[in-house]
């Protein structure tokens, strides 16, 4: 057993009607946090914070005071602090609890860092909680502490023969002091950890049970809808109808609101694409649909503009530039910037000189759309805000920065904002921009009435905040033995940047040059998942396999020598993987699929990648029919540590794959004159049953490592996978994304 | 508006709404019966999906002037406790991730394995291609209607 000293983010409070609450805040404790690159903040694992509190009458409850869209934490993280708590699964309770900045200092949302930062955390939790109670037991039986042994929620003194149920206890255990030091459960004693447990809210899923944000039902509710301009670089001038479109039938109210005002200095998540829409407010959905056909808005074009952000302490200037944006002139401008020299991110030896000297060059460029995020549930939120107090319901990913932002912009003082957390209809970090729910706050403010603010899938996807389009150029140098003696790589992106400079191949080329440029667009976007990983891995390893063709080498092989290399005589400083965990999943994958044995007659595409502290790498298996990709196999492998529920991580492993095969093949979104080409499942194309892999096999490299994130790690190399399988099936490189484009 | 009476889950139901209304927010708003879900709007991703005398349709796209005497099923209503095989091979095979999409996925599994009993792979990816899962959980969902077809 490991001894760890208490940490100052739990806090031990006696519960009204008995028992105890031990509270959890520990990312306060995490300073290194402001100095992160905020931008590759994506969805991620969320229970950061939490409690246990055990009531008299011996009812065990988990809060999870974070919101679940779908990757499995409001199971897993209990899990954590069950196991240390030593009590039975089954028996104990998990609920969501509301965002409470009073009990949780810092109750962030997002980052796959979560899982990795929380572990030991909510492990001291349960460890502190169940120290605390024995100590009460033993108080109460008067004998030594080290006495007093449980079992799934039972304390018991084996001399005396005496037992009590953590109930029986709590009350006292409210008095005792929070232990300096607890002892952990060393890893073979694990019961809960490494079990597969079913999703805690699955029963109410598969029975209509209302858990979602847009079931929100509350009396007196009215229903509100957005208007806003149909592109890009347009913004609100007047109403043409407001009169006759107010007298439609439940029609309550139609106004323009404005999110954000003029002068208020936006923070990472204040993102909004129009920052004044006209809302209309009426007594049901489908009357406000109604009317929303019908109401006709004057829109006059943007001017230039600049606008500055606090991203966590430090301070940017984002240029948004006028006018109609079309997809024609972001590629052309694309192609021709990545032609041009860029700023340099990262240089190890002399890179011009080794080009100079190489055998054989290879250079490739790659491209990617803009993506949306679709989540099925459309952006939607409660809210009920009088001159008293501000009441908020619905799905979100960062409650703490969105709360901010709305006390800013209400005038209103964070104690007098509720906002409750309900599950997500799935998040992939559009929820993380909630413009919307200072949408729903201002429209009920002026109504003066609880209303549900909805969008329509219209309305979701075309209001911005996408996956940037993006461009890599690559350029490899191979010496007369094959050998990769240099690296260059330049990516750029509008308008974001996607470059990782410190990841693969860095620190396995003696020769290593990344530069990246960004170029500006009145476009918004956000991230998305695995943001920028989603495309890096897939112009990356598309492009390695092409070079360890050009070496006449087999490309796990090719890759595995790299990555000795990276182990043995590491190149640089920064290197972001381990190169030894990182070969293991390239083994383990290439043994779990008889690579050896089934290459030379199937259609495979390899590909792996490391980011959010995980690695995976996929093998994919597939033919091609009548120019459809008929993908039959995919094998997977990731080291994401201990897995903390296995059968929910495969889980998150197979819908990682079947998501980024959809946005792979068909995912896009494009514009003419400003105005997004797609609206609707009908012209955006998503993946479908009959599309998905016929099997997936998920395996992960066993250690007891800390865990690590499973919501991402699994994506971003699927896209390389299928496109080197899709060129051993046709003979064709696929450059550009979506691959069903050029099949 | 124009009053109607409607068979829901066995019970009869007595609205007052436009003719246009579709059946999705006759339930959602007007029934306080959020399970079934509004995904597009336009029957292209079988997030609402009910029953209508046993047949899987898109109630987001299905007025209310258009059901007439037809029984309509939600997911509220397709067994008492969640008992129908097809909601337990769900808890079986943990199917669900955000699980918005999972009460339509389950309403079109529930009402192909009531025309056949005994799908392929080709029957159940035909039949559920109406149904998006931005989450992915294709597979599981297979599986499960494949274990629930065994029921
Ligand atoms: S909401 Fe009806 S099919 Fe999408
Ligand atoms: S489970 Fe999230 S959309 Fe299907």
């Amino acid at each position: 057993m490991k001894t760890h000293s208490r940490r100052s983010f739990l806090k031990a409070s006696a519960l009204s009607g008995g028992g105890f609450m031990l509270g959890i805040s520990f990312l306060s404790n995490f300073k290194s946090f402001g100095n992160e690159p905020i931008a590759n903040l994506p969805l991620g694992f969320n229970e950061l914070n939490g409690f246990v509190k055990i009531t008299a009458d011996n009812v065990i409850k988990i809060m999870s005071p974070n919101p679940e869209g779908g990757q499995g934490v409001k199971t897993s993280m209990p899990m954590i602090v069950a196991e240390e708590l030593d009590v039975d699964f089954s028996k104990i309770i998990i609920e969501q609890a509301d965002l409470d900045t009073k009990h949780f200092t810092r109750q962030f949302i997002g980052g796959s860092q979560a899982i990795h930062l929380s572990w030991q955390p909510l492990r001291l939790a349960g460890a502190t909680a169940r120290q605390m109670l024995r100590e009460a037991a033993a108080k109460q039986w008067n004998v030594p502490v080290d006495e007093i042994s449980t079992q799934s929620g039972v304390l018991y003194h084996k001399n005396s023969g005496k037992s009590a149920n953590y109930g029986d206890m709590a009350t006292a255990a409210a008095q005792i002091p929070v232990p300096k030091e607890v002892k952990l459960k060393s890893i073979p004693d694990f019961k809960i950890i490494g079990k597969s447990q079913g999703n805690v809210d699955l029963a109410k899923i598969v029975t209509g049970k209302p858990l979602f944000g847009i079931d929100t039902q509350v009396k007196g509710m009215q229903i509100a809808m957005i208007v806003h301009p149909p592109a890009f670089g347009l913004k609100f001038k007047s109403i043409q109808n407001e009169v006759a479109v107010s007298k439609m039938k439940g029609i309550k109210a139609i106004f323009p609101i404005k999110i954000f005002n003029e002068d208020y200095e936006k923070t990472f998540f204040d993102t909004t694409t129009f920052n004044e829409v006209v809302a209309i407010v009426g007594n049901s959905t489908w009357e406000v649909m109604q009317a929303k056909k019908a109401l006709k808005v004057t829109w006059q074009p943007i001017e230039s503009y600049t606008q500055n952000r606090n991203m966590l302490g430090r301070k940017i200037v984002e240029k948004i530039p006028a006018g109609l944006e079309d997809t024609i002139e972001h590629k052309a401008k694309l192609a021709e910037r990545i032609t041009q020299p860029a700023t340099v991110r990262r240089k190890d030896g002399d890179v011009e000189t080794a080009f100079k000297i190489a055998t054989k060059i290879i250079e490739r460029t790659f491209n990617a759309p803009f993506l949306a995020h679709n989540c099925m549930e459309p952006m939607n939120f409660f809210a009920h805000v009088t001159d008293e107090k501000a009441e908020l319901s619905g799905p979100l990913q960062k409650p703490e920065f969105t709360e901010q932002a709305l006390s800013a912009r209400l005038g209103m003082p964070l104690e007098k904002i509720d906002i409750k957390m309900t599950r997500l209809g799935g998040g992939f970090g559009r929820r993380s921009y909630a413009h919307w729910l200072i949408e729903a706050a201002l429209i009920s403010q002026k109504v003066k009435a609880p209303v549900k603010l909805l969008y329509t899938r219209e309305d979701d996807m075309t209001a911005g905040i996408y996956r940037s389009t993006y461009s890599a150029y690559f350029r490899a140098a191979l010496d007369a033995d094959n050998n990769l003696i240099a690296f260059h790589v330049k990516a750029g992106g509008t308008p974001e940047s996607p470059l990782y400079p410190n990841r693969f191949p860095a620190g396995a080329v003696d020769h290593y040059l990344a530069e990246d440029f960004t170029i500006d667009s009145n476009i918004t976007v956000g991230s998305y998942r695995a943001p920028r990983s989603n495309f890096m891995a897939a112009a990356e390893q598309s492009f390695l396999d092409e070079v360890a063709e050009a070496a006449g080498k087999d490309p796990i092989d090719f890759r595995l020598a790299l990555l000795n290399r990276a182990k043995e005589k590491p190149v640089g400083k920064n290197n972001e993987y381990e190169p030894e965990r990182f070969a293991k999943v390239l083994e383990l994958v290439k043994e779990k699929a008889h690579w050896e044995s089934i290459k030379m007659t199937k259609k495979l595409g390899f590909s792996a990648y490391f980011c959010h502290d995980s690695y995976a790498a996929h093998i994919l298996d597939l033919e091609v029919k009548d120019g459809t990709p008929v993908i039959n196999k995919v094998w997977c492998a990731i080291d994401c540590g201990i897995v903390i529920n296995p059968d929910a991580a495969k889980n998150m492993a197979e819908g990682g794959i079947v998501d980024a095969l959809g946005a792979a093949l068909y995912g896009k979104m494009t514009f003419t004159k400003g105005v997004p080409d797609a609206n609707n499942f009908h012209n955006y194309r998503m993946i479908r049953h009959n599309e998905a892999p016929k099997q997936i096999e998920v395996h992960f490299v066993k250690n007891t490592l800390d865990p690590s994130g499973m919501g991402e790690p699994a994506y971003p190399p699927v896209y390389a996978a299928l496109a080197n399988a899709l060129y051993k099936a046709t003979g064709k490189r696929f450059y550009n994304q979506p691959f069903s484009d050029n099949l | 508006m124009a009053k109607y009476s409607l068979k829901i889950n066995g019970k009869t139901q007595l609205i007052d709404v436009d003719p246009s209304t579709p059946i999705l927010w006759v339930l959602r708003d007007h029934l306080n019966m959020p399970g079934t879900k509004f995904g597009c709007g336009m029957a292209m991703c079988g997030a609402c999906t009910v029953h209508l005398d046993g047949t899987a349709v898109r109630s987001c796209s299905l007025p209310v002037s258009a059901v007439g005497k037809q029984a309509i099923t939600t997911i509220e209503g397709l067994s008492a406790n969640g008992t129908h095989p097809v909601q337990k091979a769900w808890l079986e095979h943990d199917v669900a991730q955000c699980g918005y999409c999972q009460a339509g996925q389950i309403m079109s599994a529930a009402a192909l394995l009531k025309d056949n009993p005994n799908p392929s792979d080709e029957d159940i990816d035909n039949y559920m291609s109406g149904n998006i899962c931005r989450c992915g959980t294709y597979l599981r969902i297979k599986e499960a209607i494949k274990a629930a077809a065994k029921k």
